[in-house]
């Protein structure tokens, strides 16, 4: 996968910005799991989709200035609804189709397995995780096992966060009085950035915390170690 | 009554002008002419662009390395948040409507808009909203929670200070004056229109025009009545928002994007309006697919109240819900689409010319296309759970507005600075500038898409050395800087142009449309004698039609009584219909904003018991309007210059007015549909319902609201001898109606705090006791109207105004009174 995006990133922006590659830990382009490195396949796929679409509308409008009467032969009808109607409607509907077939995805409706549930609860200005319905907590870093989806389950106390570790999945507010959930999923043992991604007050940039991905049995043995509730929030 | 044969269109010019000029040295503070509110707007909002501007380069400044400590936490939180609110309500808002009062008059043949005092309360209120505002940035008290100001951090637990009212109120104190010009732009273009000049010969800004003040009429309320409920929570407790008590922080963000979205497009249109005048006139051709772009902008309208959920799919909304407006989001795209190729084939079919407005629209496409496409993008919904709330958002959404409104409003100054100096530009800078701006805007913002994507989150004033988003911040903040030159350059040569442009004889695009057959700079009278409009509006001869009507060849070409006369046109087919006597200047809008503001700073201060009388006092302002509008004795038809004579405004079926009170009473009821559904969406989706506590129904307060409101509606009916008794008995009954109203509310004000049930309830309730008092207040007014003469049965417009308000109280006053019992049955009965 990380060869993929550095292939692909120094496709489309090496001649542009040399500054651009696929490092940091919290970069959505640099995927560890199968939902972080769908939503980076869709978004070069409309990167060269878009490419492509604004070279052609930039191209036509520098031809018509600069090469007048060398747009007359397709009537005005013509242009307006092949350019204006036709051609976006096909691509819209191809890419709003495909959109939601990565959502679905996503989201696991297909996708069977034994999911990990945990809960990320935001306050200002920090997570705190609960594992097994709070019998055993952390604070800071949420610790999953590497292959197995885990459904997260944030919510707040105070005001709205955001739950985001780019490298895994998406974002999901965490938001008083509700509970919504988001899956993510690692394929491979490391340690990948999270931040709230909600303006949250003062200490929003320092809301962050790390996502530890063990291998199965190893999860088992950090999770038993974990203290309850009471004793992480201390 | 004499008409004199104009003897010379300098004499004409001279009698014009005595009566429309706006009077030197401190006359200046009673204009109402539509040239000078116009310029005024947009000098305003200039210097508000400035200050937004200023806001920007501190977050860049911030942003450039990582861990500056250039601004704490706190300080940045109010930057962040005054740059959008200031940009977004203080500069692009008031900008456009200053360009759009300055040109629809002179594009559609009328002298001016049809309210000139309510244009002038618009821009007052406007000046002293935005001041009050900035005042607060430089008192360290600014709003700090975010343009968006999501609910509960800017609740009264989470913000504390006044920092958040200051935006609260501040904010709908300028949305009255958004809403006002919506009204008056409206009620100008379907009405006061050169005779001919049918819907389907409109020039295409004002068909965009239109379509955006009917946007603003419906997008606006659901922001107000959100302020007004999250004020409420804040002032006086009433939970709306908070989900311990039956609230919901996602109310607001419902009604916040309800409004925030078609926003953008509010925005967007009026640029695209400008972009469909400015490129035919270049392209020397008239626009093409006219009909189709004018069906496109009704699209967008439509599409654009369908799409406010693509900013909350990190909510948590089922992904089949979202699916929709993810489709419909991807939609939008079509009638762009059929616009920007509108303009391709104007172009294609035309022989364009290239000058500094074309390079402006050259700068508009280019980044208002990429815009566009990360705004599809965007609209994918696994796409934006990575996206949204990152840099990249912030590049999109800059890349939209700065394509989508900057660069055209910039080819619209190059476009029309001729017409209000007079002058042309000297282009020594126009390039150069162009180019600063256009290099330093994507320096900064393209470099911000990758950003986003490497996981920086909106909004954060520091970031770690680690995280690998130096090197892009760093090249964003540069490109900034080297922006803000361009502006300053653009202002320079602008400057250039006003002083030392040469002046022109007329219509130096050649342009086919009505605003250049006027002399430059435009006299206030705009047209010394109005044009009859035999073809669509943008294939006119401005060379020709220009020095007959000025020499008084048109309608109207003759001064009477000193009165400022336009005509009112039927609204489709343009045919000339009444005599529109337009009210004399008067500084009366300035007090009336000045007591206006009183009331907002009395609320941010919680001085209520003041707040009140100063209510009544803004009141009795606008009640002084009246005094010179209307006539005391019944007038014969008039002659207006040629075809049949024409029945004075006041005398006439439907003058302005009437529409003015169809199209408020419209967005009131916007307001009123938006708190009855915020109600249902707490039943539906808040925590804590059912409500543990009884809702109080007050089955006699129903009943008897019920019978006085019916009461007052039908005891105004025609104006004969007993129209006064009649008025006395509609205003007792209001007055009980009031009474009973205001005890209930009292009654049921311990548990509202207590419950969103019945806080919502009590909002219901508090929307019938204010209109029920305005109610009340018509009713006297109609008697002092009567006893002073101005009714008759020829003359009873004052009556059929008051009356459209009086029918529309029943109807949602007897819905306030069933809200109780619906809701009761919605949670369970749980009701006494």
């Amino acid at each position: 996968m990380r060869r993929a995006c550095g292939f692909r990133g120094a496709l489309a922006f090496s001649a542009a910005l040399p500054l651009s590659g696929c490092t940091g830990d919290l970069s959505a382009l640099d995927p560890a799991g199968p939902f972080a490195a769908a939503v980076a396949d869709l978004w070069w796929l409309m990167l060269a989709g878009a490419a492509a679409i604004f070279l052609l509308v930039l191209g036509l409008f520098l031809l018509l200035l600069f090469r007048p009467g060398s747009g007359r032969r397709v009537s005005p009808a013509g242009w307006i609804w092949i350019g204006g109607v036709a051609f976006p409607l096909a691509t819209l509907v191809a890419l709003v189709g495909h959109g939601l077939m990565r959502g679905e995805y996503i989201l696991g409706l297909a996708a069977g397995g034994d999911p990990v549930e945990v809960e990320a609860r935001g306050s200002m200005w920090h997570w705190d995780f609960r594992y097994s319905g709070g019998a055993r907590a952390s604070r800071g870093v949420l610790h999953i096992p590497v292959g197995r989806t885990v459904v997260v389950t944030a919510t707040s106390g105070d005001v709205i966060h955001s739950f985001w570790a780019p490298r895994l999945g998406g974002k999901i507010d965490a938001i008083p009085g509700h509970a919504a959930t988001v899956r993510i999923l690692a394929d491979r043992p490391g340690v990948y950035g999270g931040v709230c991604s909600e303006y949250c007050g003062a200490g929003h940039e320092g809301m962050v915390f790390e996502v530890h991905a063990h291998p199965p049995e190893a999860f088992e043995a950090v999770l038993a170690g974990l203290p309850d509730e009471g004793e992480a929030a201390r | 009554m004499t008409r004199r044969s104009p003897s010379s269109a300098l004499r004409l010019h001279r009698e014009l002008t005595a009566i429309w000029a706006t009077p030197p040295g401190w006359g200046r503070l009673k204009a109402v002419n539509h040239t000078t509110i116009g310029k005024r707007f947009m000098l305003t909002a200039l210097v508000f662009f400035a200050i937004g501007g200023v806001l920007a380069m501190l977050i860049r400044t911030q942003l450039a390395t990582t861990q500056s400590a250039f601004l704490d936490a706190a300080a940045y939180a109010q930057v962040f948040t005054m740059h959008g609110v200031v940009m977004m309500f203080l500069f692009a808002i008031p900008f456009f409507e200053g360009l759009a009062m300055y040109l629809l008059p002179k594009m559609l043949g009328s002298r001016d808009l049809a309210f000139p005092r309510m244009s002038a309360y618009g821009y007052w209120c406007y000046l002293f909203g935005g001041t009050f505002l900035v005042g607060a940035l430089l008192a360290g008290v600014a709003p700090a929670g975010g343009w968006f100001m999501y609910t509960p951090l800017s609740s009264a637990t989470h913000a504390p200070g006044i920092n958040a009212d200051v935006w609260l109120l501040g904010i709908t104190f300028v949305e009255i004056s958004a809403l006002s010009a919506a009204v008056e732009v409206l009620v100008s273009i379907l009405k006061l229109r050169a005779p001919g000049m049918s819907l389907t010969r409109m020039p295409v800004f004002a068909w965009y025009m239109l379509i955006v003040a009917g946007m603003m009429l419906i997008g606006f309320p659901p922001l107000i009545l959100g302020s007004i409920l999250l004020e409420a929570e804040r002032a006086f407790g009433l939970p709306f928002f908070d989900p311990v008590r039956g609230g919901d922080p996602l109310l607001w963000q419902h009604l916040f994007w309800l409004f925030g979205h078609p926003e953008v497009y509010i925005i967007f249109l009026p640029a695209a309006g400008v972009l469909s005048t400015v490129i035919p006139t270049l392209a020397r051709r008239p626009l093409e697919g006219y009909e189709i772009v004018v069906a496109a902008v009704i699209a967008v309208a439509f599409l654009s109240f369908g799409l406010w959920v693509h900013h909350m799919y990190t909510v948590g909304i089922p992904h089949v819900a979202l699916s929709f407006f993810s489709a419909a989001s991807g939609l939008v795209a079509v009638p762009t689409g059929v616009q920007v190729f509108a303009w391709l084939a104007t172009l294609a079919h035309g022989r364009p010319r290239f000058s500094v407005p074309m390079l402006h629209v050259f700068g508009f496409l280019f980044v208002f296309v990429l815009g566009g496409l990360t705004g599809v993008m965007l609209a994918m919904v696994p796409f934006d759970w990575q996206a949204h709330d990152t840099h990249f958002v912030v590049a999109h959404l800059h890349y939209v507005l700065v394509g989508g409104f900057v660069f055209p409003m910039l080819a619209a100054a190059y476009y029309w600075l001729p017409h209000i100096f007079g002058r042309q530009p000297v282009q020594h800078l126009s390039h150069a500038a162009f180019w600063t701006i256009f290099i330093g805007f994507n320096l900064t913002f393209f470099a911000m898409h990758l950003t986003g994507l490497r996981g920086m989150p909106r909004r954060i004033s520091t970031y770690p050395p680690e995280a690998g988003w130096e090197t892009l911040n760093l090249v964003s903040s540069m490109g900034g800087f080297v922006m803000t030159t361009g502006f300053a350059l653009v202002a320079l040569d602008l400057l250039l142009l006003a002083v030392f442009g040469k002046p022109f004889r007329r219509n130096p695009w050649r342009a086919g449309t009505l605003e250049w057959a006027m002399p430059t700079p435009p006299p206030a009278y705009a047209f010394a004698s109005l044009p009859e409009v035999p073809a669509r509006a943008d294939r006119l001869d401005p060379d020709r039609l220009g020095p007959a009507l000025a020499a008084g060849k048109g309608y109207l070409g003759a001064t009477r009584h000193g009165w400022m006369e336009v005509l009112g046109v039927d609204m489709v087919s343009g045919r000339p219909e009444q005599l529109v006597v337009l009210p004399r200047r008067t500084s009366l809008p300035l007090w009336t904003a000045l007591a206006t503001g009183s009331v907002f700073a009395l609320l941010l201060f919680k001085l209520y018991w003041l707040a009140l009388p100063a209510l009544l006092v803004v009141t009795a302002l606008f009640l002084l309007w009246t005094r010179d509008c209307g006539l005391r004795t019944d007038l014969a038809d008039l002659p207006v210059g040629h075809g049949p004579d024409l029945p004075h405004h006041y005398q006439s079926e439907r003058p302005p007015s009437y529409w003015a009170m169809i199209f408020t009473l419209a967005a009131d009821a916007t307001l009123y549909a938006s708190l009855l559904f915020g109600a249902l969406f707490l039943w539906l989706s808040a925590p804590g319902w059912p409500p543990g506590l009884a809702i109080p129904l007050g089955a006699f307060t129903a009943a008897a609201v019920a019978a006085a409101l019916a009461v007052a509606a039908v005891s105004v009916r025609s104006a004969d001898g007993g129209t006064a008794g009649r008025l006395c008995v509609a205003a007792l009954a209001y007055a009980a109606a009031l009474v009973v109203l205001v005890a209930f509310l009292a009654d049921i004000r311990g548990a509202a705090v207590r419950h969103a049930a019945v806080a919502s309830v009590f909002a219901v309730t508090s929307y019938a006791v204010l209109h029920v008092a305005v109610g009340l207040v018509l009713s006297l007014f109609c008697v002092w109207r009567v006893g002073s003469g101005h009714v008759s049965a020829r003359r009873d417009l004052d009556l059929r105004l008051a009356r459209l308000w009086h029918m529309f109280t029943l109807v949602t006053g007897l819905a306030a009174t069933a809200f109780p019992f619906v809701l009761n049955v919605l949670t369970g009965g749980a009701g006494p």
